[in-house]
């Protein structure tokens, strides 16, 4: 196993993904030969060149189309996102074009595209470059979507997206590109649709998404040990498919739930994940589901405001002890 | 095809002195110390905040438009009480142009209470409509159609002003600004849309990002004018701006004016490797050469306006002024926690009597 970041396991994907299958490309602005707005594809035009690493201009809706069209006849793009909040000029391409071209040819057209790039407020950018629209690819039907926590699942959950048939968000988080964790050196996917037990745990279930899993993780720690109670931890890893059955499987072991996400909370994936459970596991409930997401309002720019408006170790704690309460 | 609406003025530069302009002839001296005042101003407040960046005091992006001084401060000075103004994150000069205070601009980088949006904003997105500034706006071309907004209502209305849309010229090839090309010439629209073209789009270089490297060609396809000059000498950013700016207002005309200028620093501060798509000498050439300080100064003391003494003076006022906006900036409060939810809906935050219907906000 080696140690290594985020970036370096997405970049590690790409490369292999562009050896192993001459039809994978990456497209975006800045991924070529300024090596990527934050690095990720860092070397990855020297190595392989114009052909399969394509500077654009910053024309988002433009090269969204561009790579649809092209995934019909085989190629499979990966198109970067500087950040994902660029890919809302590009709407009609991504909520229109590539989830429901399948559909609307009754299964004679197949998208396999993926978008990548950085989905997350924390970084004291403002609202207009802070989404994080994991909620809102997993609405439209024929779109998938998947939030890696860490660098394993980021490796392996990106070269599981490339290898799919289907159109692929792959949700990054640009602080946890610099964090380390360990990787194998042999090749290895992480499959769409499977959960993650982060933790086990016997009182509660934190179920979390994203670097917001990382948290819920510290703040399960804490919570063992200076209350006393046992959390378990599932990181979702992908949104849609989700993995019902191992969130279900949790919340009947403990019986207490809190859902932890960035999302802001009208309609954000913990709505989705609520219904679930009260559906499908109302009897093993002993208390209401509990949820801490971003405050609703758009991102605020100040720091220490912004720093208190996405989930923290603190308020997920609070939210915690309210679900045992 | 299509004829070329106007020739490049940028090719007979250099033998036009835009001094001599009558727009430039009827500005009193003290007029004329004021672009000076304006476009130091602009250099000494985004030096002071780049130190401040570098500091951790200011975080997020801070895009600094050192070297384009003189085109913001040259439009924002024809501007008239029915003119409005709106521009992308690279928004700190058009800010100070229009009145806005250092300590106000200073304080939201720092994402103060005391900042121009109360520390929501943060550096992207200064706002001033009482100065008729639409901020501010971080998405790449986004403020494009918002631009041709102001103008429409300006039409609509029936008020004689026109609206200015600054983009850059990576944001030429976002959709959004080519139907809005489109939109405001078929409906007669008095928008100037004016592309500061800086020669690069965060690493990339305008040959790499556009087909057509003349810009301002595009308008030909729109039925549009068009006008290309240089925005090192805020003269000729004057003379130019002003004949599309009166041309909108009197007959109701878009414009898209292209104006050749060059930015010193990185796209962002964290823009480390800006010596890595262009070279250093490219960057002194044009600080030697084109440096809007410098060209206004030496002109404003060839023509005996100003003094080198007067020069130093405004110069080291502006220094101070910058200075003390850092200290208010750092001496301000932050917004306290319950300010995240407000400024969200104008009806929740006038809603003094509570009669609002149904829930707005849905956090447990
Ligand atoms: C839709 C969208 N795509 C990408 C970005 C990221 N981005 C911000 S500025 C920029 C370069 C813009 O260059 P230009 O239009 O030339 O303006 P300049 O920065 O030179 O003033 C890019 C790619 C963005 N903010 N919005
Ligand atoms: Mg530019």
């Amino acid at each position: 196993m080696a140690l290594i970041t985020y970036r370096e396991a997405i970049k590690q994907a790409l490369d292999e993904e562009i050896q192993r299958d001459e039809n994978v490309c990456i497209m975006g602005e800045e991924v070529a030969q300024y090596n990527g707005a934050y690095k990720v594809t860092e070397g990855l035009w020297a190595k392989h060149g114009d052909k399969r690493v394509i500077d654009t201009p910053i024309s988002e809706a433009a090269f969204s189309g561009l790579a649809i069209g092209a995934s019909a006849l085989g190629v499979r793009p990966v198109i970067e996102m500087m950040f994902m909040s660029f890919s809302y000029v590009a709407i009609d391409q991504l909520f229109n074009n590539a989830s429901f071209c399948r559909y609307m040819s009754g299964g004679l057209m197949n998208i396999p595209i993926v978008v990548r790039g950085p989905a997350n407020g924390g970084t004291n950018v403002g609202a207009t470059h802070s989404h994080t629209p994991e909620n809102m690819v997993a609405n439209h039907p024929g779109l998938k979507v998947v939030c890696p926590s860490n660098a394993y699942d980021a490796k392996g959950l990106m070269k599981a997206a490339i290898r799919d048939d289907d159109p692929v968000f792959v949700m990054e988080n640009t602080l946890l590109y610099g964090e380390k964790w360990e990787v194998p050196e042999e090749e290895y996917i992480v499959e769409l649709g499977v959960a993650n037990v982060l933790k086990e745990g016997e009182d509660m279930t934190i179920v979390s998404h994203g670097r917001c899993a990382m948290l819920s993780l510290q703040a399960a720690k804490t919570l063992e040990e200076k209350h006393g109670i046992s959390v378990e931890v599932v990181d979702l890893r992908s949104i849609r498919p989700l993995d019902e059955e191992t969130i279900l499987n949790s919340v009947k072991k403990t019986g207490r739930v809190l859902l932890v996400e960035e999302n802001k909370p009208y309609c954000g994936v913990d709505a989705q994940i609520s219904h679930i459970i009260q559906l499908k596991a109302f009897d093993y409930l002993d208390g209401p589901i509990h949820r801490v997401s971003s405050i609703d309002a758009p991102q605020i720019y100040a720091k220490p405001l912004e720093d208190w408006q996405i989930p923290n170790e603190e308020r997920i704690i609070e939210g915690a002890l309210k679900t045992m309460a | 095809m299509a004829t070329p609406k106007k020739k490049s003025a940028s090719k007979s530069a250099k033998s036009i002195d835009f001094a001599a302009a009558p727009i430039n002839q009827q500005l009193s001296k003290e007029e004329k110390i004021d672009l000076y005042r304006t476009i130091i101003g602009i250099r000494r407040f985004e030096e002071r905040s780049l130190r401040a960046y570098n500091q951790g005091k200011i975080g997020g992006f801070l895009h600094l438009y050192i070297g384009q001084e003189a085109v913001a401060t040259g439009i924002v000075s024809l501007m008239e009480k029915d003119d409005h103004i709106i521009t992308a994150y690279r928004d700190h000069g058009h800010a100070l142009a229009v009145g806005m205070s250092m300590n106000e601009c200073m304080a939201e980088m720092y994402g103060k209470y005391t900042g121009c949006s109360k520390g929501k904003g943060g550096s992207m997105h200064f706002f001033a409509p009482d100065k008729n500034y639409w901020g501010g706006h971080g998405i790449v071309a986004g403020q494009t159609p918002l631009g041709a907004g102001l103008a429409f209502a300006l039409k609509y209305k029936g008020l004689k002003g026109c609206a200015l849309a600054f983009l850059g010229d990576g944001a030429v090839n976002q959709g959004s600004f080519m139907e809005t090309l489109n939109l405001a010439s078929l409906w007669n629209i008095p928008v100037i849309f004016v592309i500061e073209n800086n020669g690069y789009s965060m690493g990339t270089s305008l040959k790499r990002s556009s087909a057509e490297e003349n810009l301002a060609h595009r308008a030909d396809g729109f039925d549009m004018e068009w006008e290309v000059c240089n925005g090192h000498d805020v003269y000729e950013v004057r003379e130019v701006a002003n004949r599309a700016m009166k041309r909108a207002r009197e007959e109701s005309k878009p414009f898209l004016l292209e104006i050749r200028t060059y930015r010193y620093r990185g796209h962002s501060v964290a823009d480390a490797n800006h010596e890595k798509y262009r070279t250093k000498e490219e960057i002194e050439e044009y600080k030697r050469t084109k440096d809007p300080v410098n060209v206004i100064r030496q002109k404003l003391i060839d023509e005996g306006v100003m003094t080198e003494a007067e020069a130093k003076k405004i110069d080291q006022e502006k220094k101070d002024e910058a200075e003390a906006s850092a200290k208010f900036a750092e001496e301000s409060p932050y917004a306290p926690r319950s300010e995240i939810q407000t400024d969200v809906y104008s009806e929740v935050d006038n809603d003094t009597e509570g009669k609002l219907k149904g829930t707005y906000f849905f956090n447990d």
